[in-house]
């Protein structure tokens, strides 16, 4: 069953026990401190240890962590930016260390932090930015215009970057990393600090260029938007990958499956040992007016938990279902949130 | 036909062809020169004014005082000039450096380019090359201006003068990637005052080596400083009566200069620009 059915395209990206460790930061001693033990020389910073991942051609494919997982690490070195310091890492058919001019032909990159050439306008930002990809000029400023057009700068062309607020200059790196009509698009947290309305935008966009049929690489540490926007994600943390599935699967691996929570008027606590014995209940808890059960069918529990809280005589004032959650998924895999 | 393949075909197919690593370099090339062309005034003025000020001071107000002889001006000229063209080649390449990888991180972009990440080092090496010459071509009618005649100023030999603008200029271009990339951007006022004020006043820009003739120590001391070969060279083309180191010492030392400096520089780049 491992075995990849034969007409399947190869991966886009694929790595194998990747590894990055980091220098440690020198320490610098005090003067007349002790002279430390020589046994062994310093460790490092593990920032990866053995990531495998595949991504499909054309996939919208998340990479999902906090802060401090080896997300940008990840992202760096299958950029060309970071040498990994073991393991593999195939980009677009070639392998990253050995012909980082391969990869870069084929990727666009988005970076965390916005970093446009200041020297030059917007659209002169993504017109050099075709040149150095051997974008013939004509074909390069119309493609810049459509781009503005679509990320809606196109009254900001001529401007300095400076006139470009944070958001402006978000979409714009967006433009800037197309105008090489990439295969593969990395973008590196991209709605970090962006408003909740601007996030939405770019969601959007993201999506809409998906259809445009690149594979887009996400890192993020935000777990609605890895649900919402990818087709699978690799979780990780602290350098390893914990699991890689569609959100739904990733979702049924949740323990307790769909939470069903009941406010009720007065006191729950003396339903919980009724609830419990309903079938499909996995777990309850209740906690006064609050009663919480969780089972595998949101759905089926909730009616049958309506049912007994009612047929007990009880008044039902507000019920609500939570769908298992990547979150929980995290929380129950490492012991600590995601955020 | 499989989904991706379709939706692939409404990706347009402009680029992710192979790009010869020549177009991409004078495309970067093409980047630094619109972006010079555009600051041409500032540029201008960074370049000029202190060393035309020097010009003021050293070549024009003290012979008329007579705190120094009206001749002075032939053996300051070549150094003006010499000082002009590598301030302008190391800052041109120093300054983006540090900026770039210390600040803003502009130059990711261009480290993405599909060429070996090296080949934007160089680019920058050549685009302060340019910068220094052309702070040279500015710089001597200017002078020879305020100064009025100027003693056994030839224009015979005005070709050699580029070659050697050339030489300095590339020199100057690989210390300033050299500093640009190799030292904390925290420390880099630091450099400014601990490198460039040395260099300068004891580059021979103000007296001939063979002067120093009377001070033995400090005539062999001042060869560690790159400037000096620059300031001679130019005083072997401007004022080739004058006396002036061999040239072909002086320019051999610069191409020696040039390829260390270049070697080293693109180690530290590459440092720089790979974790």
């Amino acid at each position: 069953m491992t075995a990849p059915a034969p007409d399947r395209a190869p991966d886009v990206i694929a790595t194998r026990g990747l590894r990055k460790v980091y220098p440690a930061p020198r320490v610098r001693r005090a003067r007349g401190a002790p002279q430390p033990k020589p046994a062994t020389p310093p460790a490092g910073i593990v920032a990866l240890d053995g990531l495998d991942l595949a991504v499909r051609p054309g996939e919208f494919f998340g990479l999902l962590g906090p802060n401090g997982a080896g997300k940008t690490t990840t992202l760096g070195i299958l950029t060309t930016r970071v040498r990994a310091t073991g393991g593999e890492a195939w980009v677009a058919g070639a392998e990253v260390s050995r012909d980082p001019v391969s990869v870069k032909r084929r990727i666009g990159v988005v970076p965390q932090r916005p970093n446009p050439d200041r020297s030059l306008t917007t659209i002169e930002n993504l017109v050099f930015h075709a040149s150095y990809f051997g974008v013939p000029r004509r074909a390069a400023e119309e493609r810049a215009r459509r781009l503005l057009g679509e990320f809606e700068l196109s009254d900001k062309a001529t401007a300095r970057i400076d006139a470009l607020s944070g958001g402006q200059q978000q979409r714009l790196m967006i433009a800037r990393a197309l105008m090489h009509d990439p295969e593969i698009l990395f973008l590196d947290e991209p709605t970090v600090g962006l408003d909740p309305h601007a996030r939405l935008g770019l969601w959007a966009t993201l999506r809409r260029i998906h259809a445009m049929g690149h594979a887009l690489i996400l890192t993020t540490h935000y777990m609605e938007e890895a649900d919402q926007l990818c087709q699978r994600i690799a979780i990780i943390d602290r350098g390893r990958l914990l699991a890689l599935d569609t959100p739904a699967a990733l979702k049924q691996r949740a323990p307790g499956g769909t939470l069903v929570e009941a406010t009720l008027e007065g006191d729950a606590t003396p339903l919980l040992e009724r609830i419990r014995a309903l079938p499909g209940v996995e777990r309850a808890d209740a906690h006064n007016g609050t009663l919480r059960a969780w089972g595998p069918h949101g759905g089926e529990l909730a009616a049958a938990l309506l049912r007994t809280v009612e047929g007990a005589g009880h008044t039902v004032c507000d019920v609500h279902l939570a769908p298992p959650s990547l979150e929980t998924l995290f929380l129950t895999m490492t012991g600590r949130k995601l955020e | 036909m499989t989904a991706p393949a379709t939706a692939l075909a409404t990706r347009s197919a402009t680029a992710t062809a192979r790009v010869s690593v020549a177009r991409v370099f004078l495309a970067l090339l093409a980047r630094d020169v619109h972006v010079t062309r555009r600051e041409l005034p500032y540029f201008l003025i960074r370049t000029s004014l202190q060393p035309l000020m020097s010009v003021v001071v050293f070549g024009y107000l003290l012979p008329h005082l007579g705190f120094a002889r009206a001749n002075y001006g032939a053996a300051l000229l070549p150094g003006i000039i010499a000082i002009s063209l590598v301030l302008s080649a190391m800052q041109a390449v120093t300054l983006p450096m540090v900026i770039d990888f210390g600040a803003t991180k502009e130059i990711e972009d261009r480290l993405l380019a599909p060429v070996p990440i090296q080949l934007v080092a160089i680019e920058k090496v050549v685009a302060g090359v340019l910068q220094g010459m052309i702070a040279a071509v500015v710089v001597l009618p200017l002078a020879r201006l305020i100064m009025g005649p100027v003693l056994s100023l030839g224009s015979a030999h005005l070709g050699e003068a580029l070659l050697v603008a050339l030489f300095g200029s590339a020199a100057f271009s690989c210390l300033g990637l050299v500093l640009g990339t190799a030292i904390d951007p925290r420390q880099i006022g630091f450099i400014f005052s601990a490198v460039l004020g040395p260099m300068m006043f004891f580059g021979c820009v103000y007296y001939p080596w063979a002067s120093l003739a009377r001070l033995p120590a400090m005539q062999i001391a001042v060869l560690v400083n790159p400037l000096v070969f620059v300031s001679e060279a130019m005083r072997g083309v401007l004022t080739p009566a004058l006396p002036h180191m061999p040239l072909g010492v002086a320019m051999a030392v610069l191409a020696g200069v040039t390829l260390a400096l270049g070697w080293l520089g693109l180690r530290t780049f590459e440092r720089r620009a790979l974790s």
